[in-house]
């Protein structure tokens, strides 16, 4: 495993090229990377339909300088089970040298997995194919046009949860499928950010040194989806943590580890939603419930998250009102 | 060779037994669990080298076998009716990625309403799809066809999935003697798998598998699989010619039965063959020139050895175990009709759909089949072209 050094980092070539024709100022790409960079073994990847795939990939064009393989929405864990499953089978034959080693991921949104991928995933967690799946998680269907999925946070306006004079966004409150994945037993599931790289990146090292599958959730701001500016993709994401929408931590083996803890960083929700168009309506007088409404969620959220770290580390308790000082 | 009792199913599970694919998947639906079932036991008791992926659902059955072959290794998976179904999404684009993944389908009726019994409502609603297609009358035609799709689909010159069907709980649940071949003569046959043009493993060279091809180029990835189907034919023959010399039983585009002078025939796929054979003979020794033409190869319709092979008839009968709802009749008829269309003589044509959901088709039913065929001869026009039969109305 490669120390996290910037500076060795910044020399590892890059294997999903510039002029990848994702839009200017998107998360998903540096999510994409920072993973990527983080592992030194090969790898192949099987992308479900969406943003990344569709972008990347425009025939006769591929800014992929791996074995990747894109085949539908809802498939990219089943796809990826079948490319592991001949690698097993043709190593256990002799028919590819025994010392290969290929790190096998899936990538896909918050659309192609919490919602029409989830069975595939399901099933693949279940089976325990050696593979790392990896939502980059913007909060809708970002590439059909900002449709609502089930990651949408409470309240975000999107072109199947407008604002409108009755209904005022979303209704419904995110899935949790960083929990979901979870309870698959998976040996390693975790959230991350690409503000924090150096947490996203030893996460990725963490997981390829476990053998099974593993998953993690990473946020990915979309500006267009998102209605915020081009340049504050990092901004958001850092602040996305610092208010406890989402919390950065891990589950190795059963252990459970809040791997950063925002303390005097920490932020009310208000602040991550105020900068972001999608949820302008919630500002206006009469929806205040629903600003307090999404703080509960995601206080919610962060108490039990707290309470997993804290049930697995009883010598280093947080607490989760710590930093709440609004 | 050895001469074995075994049902459709269990032949089928040792022709894979003796493939040796690298890997396969497995989901259970009726009629075609069995098939899987055996496998498993087979893997399990070490007689293959196959990793399993137990898969949650058809659909990841199917995603899974596109993975594992554009992987680089030889795939096998089977299935019926609503898992065929739920895997057509998939099946255009193991064919579209010219992926030579072997399906054993079981055919089943589709829902709804729900049914577990014969009819080819599945299989030929995946007609389009870029699948070869082969129909087996017996369990030993489905052994045969099994071992041979393996080297059809794989073949440098098509690199296409092949659909090996057989019918449902009349084929795959009965047993039959038939004859296997010795597990060495299927494995030097296959051969080593060469299958995949552009394998993902190949870490020195990677490949970008899916790409989305817009207006600039999508009409030409299927233009090519479109070529793909022109150049199956011959190589349909070539195996099957090959497989002949092997075993004794050679297999072509269809099998004609006493059709070198006939006036009246029929057209049937599957089992119904089997049947409509002894109505043939019952009326060839009441001094009628009955036939029978059997198609084994429906993807690609060879149209010309059809008509060709029609073109003496004065009046034929095809018999479709699916309908097409709202066409010009079953999907059997439409493809035969046509073909005749450029003959400078066309026979009468008629169409019956028969045994959907796995409702028997007796000799009787035959027989008033061949009785009508009969009558056309002298009136040249038919009162129904396109009708149920076997049904209470």
């Amino acid at each position: 495993m490669s120390v996290l050094k910037l500076k060795e980092l910044s020399k590892k070539p890059d294997l999903l090229t510039g002029g990848h024709r994702m839009c200017a100022g998107c998360g998903a790409p540096i999510v994409v990377r920072q993973v990527l960079a983080a592992i030194d073994e090969p790898v192949i990847i099987a992308n479900a339909t969406g943003c990344l795939e569709v972008a990347t990939t425009i025939y006769p064009y591929s800014a992929w300088k791996l074995p990747w393989i894109h085949s539908a929405f809802e498939n990219a864990a089943a796809t990826i089970s079948g490319v592991e499953a001949m690698y097993q089978s043709l190593k256990r034959q002799g028919k590819i040298p025994a010392d290969t080693k290929i790190k096998f991921l899936a990538f896909g949104g918050d659309g192609g997995t919490y919602d029409i991928g989830l069975q595939a995933l399901s099933g693949a967690l279940e089976r325990g194919h050696d593979f790392m799946y990896v939502c980059y998680d913007n909060g809708a269907y970002m590439n059909t046009g900002i449709q609502r999925s089930s990651a949408t946070p409470f309240g975000a306006d999107t072109t199947t949860s407008p604002a409108g004079k009755v209904l005022q966004g979303k209704t419904q409150k995110r899935k949790d499928l960083t929990k979901i994945a979870l309870a698959h037993g998976a040996p390693y599931v975790a959230q991350a950010s690409p503000h924090n790289w150096k947490d996203l990146m030893a996460k990725v090292q963490k997981a390829m040194s476990i053998e099974g599958p593993k998953f993690m959730n990473i946020i990915a701001p979309c500006n267009r989806g998102w209605r915020t500016q081009t340049n504050d993709a990092i901004a958001l994401s850092r602040l996305g943590v610092n208010t406890c929408f989402w919390p950065l931590y891990e589950v190795a083996d059963g252990v459970a580890t809040v791997t950063y803890n925002p303390k005097k960083n920490r932020r009310p929700i208000s602040e991550w939603l105020k900068p972001q168009g999608r949820f302008k309506h919630l500002f206006k007088p009469e929806n205040d419930w629903m600003l307090k409404k999404f703080q509960d969620l995601v206080d919610e959220n962060w108490r039990s998250v707290v309470g997993m770290h804290n049930a697995s580390h009883p010598g280093e308790q947080i607490d989760p009102e710590e930093g709440k000082t609004w | 060779m050895k001469k074995v009792a075994m049902t459709g199913n269990v032949a089928v599970a040792n022709a894979m037994r003796q493939i040796n694919p690298d890997v396969c998947a497995a989901y259970p639906i009726t009629p075609s669990t069995e098939i899987m079932q055996q496998f498993s036991t087979f893997v399990a008791n070490g007689q293959v080298d196959t990793e399993l992926v137990t898969v949650e659902s058809e659909h990841s059955a199917m995603s899974a076998c596109i993975g594992a072959a554009a992987a680089g290794g030889r795939v096998m998976n089977a299935t019926s009716a609503n898992g065929l179904a739920l895997m057509w999404e998939m099946l255009y684009i193991a064919a579209g990625n010219r992926l030579p993944i072997v399906l054993s389908c079981v055919n089943r009726a589709l829902s709804a309403p729900i049914n577990i019994h014969c009819d080819h409502s599945d299989s030929m609603g995946a007609r389009d799809s870029g699948w070869i297609q082969l129909y087996a009358e017996n369990a030993q035609e489905a052994y045969d066809n099994t071992i041979q799709a393996v080297r059809i689909g794989e073949h440098p010159d098509l690199h296409l999935p092949v659909m090996s069907c057989m019918d449902g709980f009349i084929i795959s649940h009965s047993i039959e003697n038939l004859e296997l071949l010795d597990d060495r003569q299927v494995g030097d046959f296959v051969g080593p798998y060469k299958g995949t043009a552009y394998p993902l493993l190949d870490l020195a060279n990677p490949v970008t598998y899916g790409a989305l091809h817009l207006q600039d180029y999508y009409i030409e990835s299927r233009k090519q699989l479109h070529e793909a189907h022109k150049r199956a034919k011959n190589i349909v023959i070539e195996v099957g010619r090959e497989y002949g010399k092997l075993s004794g039983r050679s297999y072509g585009l269809f099998e004609t039965y006493k059709m070198d002078d006939a006036e009246i025939g029929i057209v049937a796929l599957n089992s119904a063959a089997g049947t409509a054979k002894v109505v043939v003979d019952e009326f060839r020794a009441k001094g009628v020139k009955a036939g029978l033409l059997k198609p084994r190869l429906f993807r690609p319709f060879p149209y010309l050895e059809i008509a060709d092979a029609l073109k003496g008839l004065k009046a034929l009968c095809v018999l479709d175990r699916a309908d097409s709802f709202g066409a010009a009749g079953g999907p059997l008829f439409i493809e035969v009709r046509s073909a005749l269309y450029d003959l400078p003589k066309r026979p009468v044509a008629i169409n019956k759909i028969f045994g959907l959901g796995g409702r028997d088709l007796g000799l009787d039913d035959l027989r008033k089949v061949f009785e009508e065929l009969v009558t056309l001869l002298d009136k040249g026009q038919a009162k129904s072209l396109y009708e149920y039969i076997t049904v209470r109305e």
